[in-house]
């Protein structure tokens, strides 16, 4: 463990010590220790999944800790709740600000803990206060009677901010604040923090962006797998590729299917070519040959998920064309690209994916149904023999076709997308997420599934924020950092570190 | 979208997934299965059909004979069978997890519509079914423009079909200058009015109906699209299934149902009026919901809908034929709408823990 607490005699305003967070079936945390002075910039590090939204939940009183201990300005305490948390001046800005937008600024400040004599709103000082809040924060030019919903989202962070304030935090925890905001709010947002770290107030900073840790941060702590790897390192005198070297090498457990190779005069699938939505991504160029696995990997919010879902038509793409097979297929229209023969197993398979009150077989055959109807009615029986027969095909288990979808775990149901694909026979498979809330049992099963749709000539994109994942199933990969694709090479030529550092290095903040 | 879930959500899944896991495989199969039983759709309609019977058993001991006559009984009918067509379409709105408040108002118009002088005068010259069409076009026009606002307007079910139900009705008044339209063209009396097999020829129109939209629902690629977008309108989409187009004939097929259900309101009352089928269209909801219909789509019935529309006016004739106050009925009515979605959300919420979900 590596330990560069130097510079910084005083003691520790908070202190996390052996915080383990188990849930059943996962251990989120497994010993994270965590040290904050008063007035520091600590940054947290660490990849998806490493636990930095669990810590976070768990400091915001949001989750009770398994086993640990929490010290704050010396003395053990419990987090009990959110209230709690900020009685005890540990405030939490989301990545997702809770302001309410049909309020305004200096009621949103005392949202929660209004100022109020005999039950009466006193409104005045509320706003007199507010104003001086965010005077603080060098945002006098915000009116507290400025409806929030209004302003842009730089000016929702202040408003935040400003709510932290209002409960007299001592620690606040931002969570990639700077993923909403252009260079020019960026720089504000450091000036904010620079003005209040200045009042003693300790800020722990959640970010991917190196160079955002290298100009505010003053100390890192770096988790994987749940746990704290690395604590207190000073910002100025650890290189990067210690940062990078520490946060990877993520074990999954799990080993990927070989891959045969894909022969260069295996036909183009799918092309994407110039591809753009406004605002999210732009210049996109994809092939997907017969055969082939191409991985999208990125972090959340670089728009990988946003590209999968363009190239399906579920977005209005603003520019470009996609081709399946050589046919140009009419954007935003998912029906053009399910007929065109493309499919598609979205991130959110509950909310986007499956209806959960219907039976299996009817998921399975719900782009194909109309497939097994003669005039317009639908053959049951047909229906449920090829469900069955595809569900056997990906091994759900335990096997039936008529248990509600919502019954089945979250790698039955995955299988039952699968199932879904191969019934509809599609010769293009786009998977965003395959393996979220998989156990780990059924992600092999999963991943040797995908590799044997590719053998059988099926073109498969798959976006996941699992680096190893996509590096170990892909033949290729794409790595996209906001809304640009940095760089393509041959999945095998990539380590996890190479990724990790394009990403961290090239984003263009 | 990418990141419905932006919070950190991701870490807590597996949470929920284990938890289904293992109360599905533990729960003991004859229980489970029992349970799917009685929550399925066939024991909704068999309760239904309980309380009809203990309806009609409770008219026949407090009215005797005067409700449990055969008169009575086709009376009771013919009264259903207006709702009970309007309350088919709606099945199908609701089904998809949409409400459609004019159908009501549509009655009226396409009542009033189809027995203009213009109207009537065109049926004597051609024959009858020019009353017919023109009842069933108006419906069909107002159904289309509900279901081109909520489909690609985007307005939302409840307020799109409210302004056809305020607008609807307007037009009905103003064609009928409020008065009352006597239907004069004997051809259309000879065909719509009086018994069949001594059952009103309009209460076999109903069954007919009934049968098609319960073949339509459960049997076509049509139903099934349906409940795709009711159980859920995204996974749909995704699915390639084109949900907007199918929302906008939702609408367009109970706008057609409402404007038949005018022109059979025509064959039974023999007269157009602007206020025909007045709050029909509350009669209909609550008959689909006590079917056991869900509000949120999803699921939908069309036996159930038909034996809700019986149950309900199957009541109204006993508090007539008993002459109680009609402010009790309501009471009455109200009670059972409450009770039958308590019911409902029971057996769902059931349904949902032994699915561990």
């Amino acid at each position: 463990m590596a330990n560069g607490d130097q510079g910084r005699d005083e003691r520790p305003f908070l202190q996390m010590r052996g915080i383990v967070k188990v849930f059943p079936g996962a251990r989120a945390l497994d010993g994270v220790d965590l040290d904050v002075v008063a007035g520091e910039v600590h940054c947290l590090l660490g990849q998806n999944g490493a636990g930095k939204s669990t810590l976070i939940r768990v400091l915001s009183g949001a989750h009770q800790p398994t086993e640990g201990d929490v010290v704050i300005d010396g003395s053990p305490v419990t987090i009990g709740d959110p209230v709690h948390a900020l009685k005890l001046g540990v405030a939490t800005m989301y990545q997702e600000l809770d302001v309410v937008d049909g309020l305004t600024v200096a009621e949103n400040v005392y949202l929660g803990h209004e100022l109020a004599g005999f039950g009466v709103l006193r409104r005045s000082t509320a706003r007199r206060e507010t104003a001086r809040l965010l005077e603080r924060l060098g945002h006098s030019e915000i009116s507290p009677d400025t409806e929030v919903g209004s302003l842009p989202a730089a000016g929702r962070q202040i408003v935040a901010m400003a709510r932290a304030l209002s409960h007299q935090a001592r620690v606040i925890v931002m969570d990639e604040p700077t993923a909403v905001l252009d260079a020019e709010e960026v720089e504000n947002l450091f000036r904010v923090v620079a003005e209040v770290t200045a009042q003693g107030i300790a800020i722990i900073y959640i970010s991917h962006r190196l160079e955002e840790i290298r100009r505010i941060g003053d100390r890192i702590t770096v988790l994987k797998n749940g746990a704290t790897v690395a604590r207190n390192l000073p910002v100025a005198e650890t290189p990067t590729h210690e940062l990078i070297r520490l946060m990877t090498g993520r074990d999954l457990g799990i080993v990927f299917p070989e891959r045969p190779g894909v022969p260069a005069d295996a036909p183009v699938l799918l092309e994407a070519e110039g591809l753009g939505l406004e605002g999210v991504f732009s210049e996109v160029d994809l092939t997907v040959r017969s055969g082939e696995i191409v991985g999208l990997a990125g972090l959340v919010g670089s728009g990988r998920s946003e590209i999968l879902e363009t190239i399906y038509g579920a977005r209005r793409s603003s520019a470009g064309t996609v081709r399946v097979d050589g046919e140009t297929v009419r954007r935003g229209s998912t029906s053009a690209a399910v007929a065109a023969g493309m499919g598609l197993a979205p991130e959110e398979r509950k909310s986007q994916g499956l209806i959960l009150d219907e039976p299996i077989y009817r998921n399975v055959t719900l782009p194909s149904f109309p497939r097994f109807a003669h005039a317009g009615v639908v053959s049951e029986t047909s229906e449920r023999a090829a469900a069955t027969r595809e569900t056997t095909a990906v091994r759900l288990d335990p096997p039936g076709v008529t248990r509600p979808v919502r019954t089945l775990s979250g790698g039955n149901q995955q299988k039952v997308m699968l199932a879904r694909w191969l019934v509809q026979g599609c010769r293009v498979l786009l998977l965003d997420e395959p393996t979220r809330g998989v156990d780990v049992g059924a992600r092999a099963e999963i991943y040797t599934l995908i590799r044997r749709l590719a053998d059988a000539g099926t073109a498969v994109v798959v976006v996941s924020s699992e680096i190893p994942e996509v590096l170990g199933l892909a033949d290729r990969v794409l790595v996209i950092a906001d809304g640009t694709v940095l760089r393509s090479a041959a999945a095998h030529e990539l380590t996890e570190h190479d990724v990790l550092d394009t990403i961290m290095k090239g984003s263009p903040a | 979208m990418s990141e419905p879930h932006p919070s950190p959500s991701a870490e807590t899944t597996p949470v929920a997934e284990t938890t289904s896991v293992s109360a599905s495989t533990e729960a003991p199969r004859l229980v489970a299965r029992l349970r799917d039983l009685f929550s399925g759709g066939a024991a909704r309609s068999l309760g239904l059909v309980v309380a009809l019977l203990i309806l009609v058993a409770v008219g026949a001991t407090t009215a005797g004979t005067r409700f449990a006559s055969v008169d009575n009984l086709m009376v009771i009918l013919g009264l259903a069978a207006v709702v009970g067509v309007a309350a088919i379409g709606q099945t199908f709105v609701i089904t998809s997890g949409g409400i459609d408040l004019s159908v009501g108002s549509i009655i009226g118009l396409a009542s009033v519509w189809a027995t203009t002088l213009a109207t009537q005068q065109m049926a004597e010259q051609y024959g009858w079914w020019v009353m017919v069409m023109c009842g069933i076009a108006v419906g069909f026009g107002c159904g289309l423009i509900n279901g081109i606002l909520v489909a690609y307007g985007n307005v939302v079910p409840f307020i799109a079909t409210l302004a056809m139900m305020v607008a609807a009705r307007g037009v009905a008044e103003l064609i009928a200058q409020k008065r009352t339209q006597i239907v004069t063209v004997d051809s259309f009396t000879d065909v719509f009015r009086g018994d069949l097999l001594g059952v009103p020829k309009i209460a076999w129109l109903m069954l007919l109906i009934a049968a098609v939209g319960w073949f339509l629902l459960a049997r076509t690629t049509f139903g099934r699209r349906t409940i795709a977008v009711g159980g859920n309108a995204e996974a749909a989409r995704l699915a390639g299934i084109k949900v907007k187009r199918h929302v906008m004939a939702l609408y367009a097929l109970s706008g057609t149902t409402a404007g038949i259900a005018g022109v059979m309101m025509l064959a039974r009352t023999t007269a157009g009026s602007s206020t025909n089928g007045l709050q029909y269209e509350m009669d209909a909801i609550a008959a689909v919901v006590v079917g056991g219909t869900l509000l949120i789509g999803g699921r939908g019935s069309i036996v159930g809908t038909v034996l809700g529309v019986l149950i309900f006016t199957t009541l109204t004739n006993v508090f007539i034929q008993n002459n109680l106050d009609s402010s009790v009925q309501a009471v009455a009515k109200g009670a059972i709408i409450v009770a039958a979605v308590l019911l409902q959300q029971r057996m769902q919420r059931r349904g949902v823990t032994s699915a561990g979900g």
